[in-house]
């Protein structure tokens, strides 16, 4: 989508210091994908949430700080990313996927 | 109720399309989800400002039911099929309603919203109206709900089910990963409730687990599905689709879903509260 920003959502309004923010983009062919869903898996594997993607193709969760992954599925495609959490720095991340 | 019976997936829906006793209701937790799109000829169900009274904490009583359905265009003798996203979380508490108020033909779309966008079928903006009906529900059941004095009964003596993610159970979070933790309450677990997160009852693309699959993970957990069992979350939703798995899909007789949950329990002055794995 031309003119998106890159990234997750804006974090206005949202106290940065006292939540642990992981948030991104999930991107198909360097252009987000607007159709789909990012779930986040803890250390284990195991399933913690799940979101439909923005228009702009942006999710956001609240976890606590660690390891974690972004699983990303939209039609046809998937793909994760390992991330590390920590409170009060948002983690910006991309998720690419392919089929 | 069976498998079979609670159960339809997307030919289904398709075959059933043009049909005027079949209803499509959409239930997300994202409610802004069915403007952008959603199967057509669906109606929105808002389980926040529809299933929820207003004033009290408790979810809507038998005339607000009936003339929540009588508005929609809902019919006693309609089958509802119901859907939504995030594994048919909120589909599977609006079932729980439908259950709870006896209407007789209620299903759940398998993989609910997110299977059928990620197969690519066909969604829409447009609205279809239905013409009003006079709906007529049931007195509420209560051999499926449970209150807070008979969960702090059955520690020790009924399986607890907690639906929550490990690090909601453990304590360390308050609210699911995807939803501010603004919560004030006491954090962990009921004494002697078993672990099982929710979405293990699903596959990654948000269809229900087999049978066999789904006895297996409650059994190799610690759960007796011979005992009675009364399943909870931190609202009362995650549980209502546990609640689904073990009393629609196997079948089990005693199961309750407790939706006052852990914003209840974790609340109440005096009760044990368990911490950690």
């Amino acid at each position: 989508m031309c003119g998106a920003t890159r990234g997750g959502p804006s974090v206005e309004g949202i106290d940065v210091a006292k939540e642990t923010v992981i948030q991104g983009v999930v991107v198909r062919d360097g252009e987000p994908v607007s159709t789909g869903y990012a779930r986040l898996l803890d250390s284990g594997g195991d399933f913690t949430a799940e979101v439909p993607l923005s228009a702009t193709g942006q999710f956001r969760f609240f976890a606590r700080p660690g390891e974690w992954t972004v699983r990303a599925l939209v039609p046809g495609a998937t793909g994760e990313r390992k991330v590390v959490a920590r409170q009060g720095e948002p983690v910006d991340t991309q998720v690419d996927v392919a089929a | 109720m069976s498998r079979e019976t609670a159960l339809v997936n997307a030919t289904w829906v398709e075959e059933h399309a043009g049909d005027p006793k079949v209803v499509l209701v959409e239930v997300d937790e994202d409610v802004s989800a069915y403007d952008r799109g959603h199967i057509p000829g669906a109606v929105r169900l808002d389980w926040k400002s529809e299933l929820q009274d207003p004033v009290i904490r408790d979810f809507v009583n038998k005339e607000q039911f009936e003339k929540l359905l009588s508005d929609k265009g809902i019919a006693n003798d309609d089958t509802v099929v119901l859907y939504g996203g995030n594994n048919n979380w909120f589909a599977a508490y609006a079932y729980w309603y439908f259950v709870l108020y006896s209407h007789p033909q209620v299903r759940l779309l398998d993989g609910g919203r997110k299977k059928w966008e990620l197969d690519g079928r066909e969604l829409t903006a447009e609205v279809t109206p239905r013409p009003a009906t006079s709906y007529t529900a049931a007195e509420a059941r209560t051999d499926i709900r449970a209150f807070r004095d008979e969960v702090i009964a059955a520690i020790g003596e009924k399986n607890l089910v907690d639906v929550r993610s490990p690090d909601e159970f453990s304590g360390r979070l308050l609210a699911p990963a995807h939803l501010p933790q603004e919560q004030s309450q006491r954090p962990g677990h009921v004494p002697t409730a078993k672990n099982i997160p929710w979405a293990r009852t699903a596959n990654e693309d948000g269809t229900f687990r087999s049978n066999d699959e789904l006895t297996a993970l409650y059994s190799e957990a610690g759960v007796d599905l011979t005992k009675d069992t009364i399943a909870y979350c931190r609202i009362g939703e995650r549980s209502a689709h546990t609640w689904f798995a073990l009393h629609e899909l196997l079948g089990l007789a005693n199961v309750k879903n407790y939706d006052g949950s852990w914003t209840e329990y974790g609340s109440l002055v005096g009760v044990p509260i368990e911490k950690g794995a």
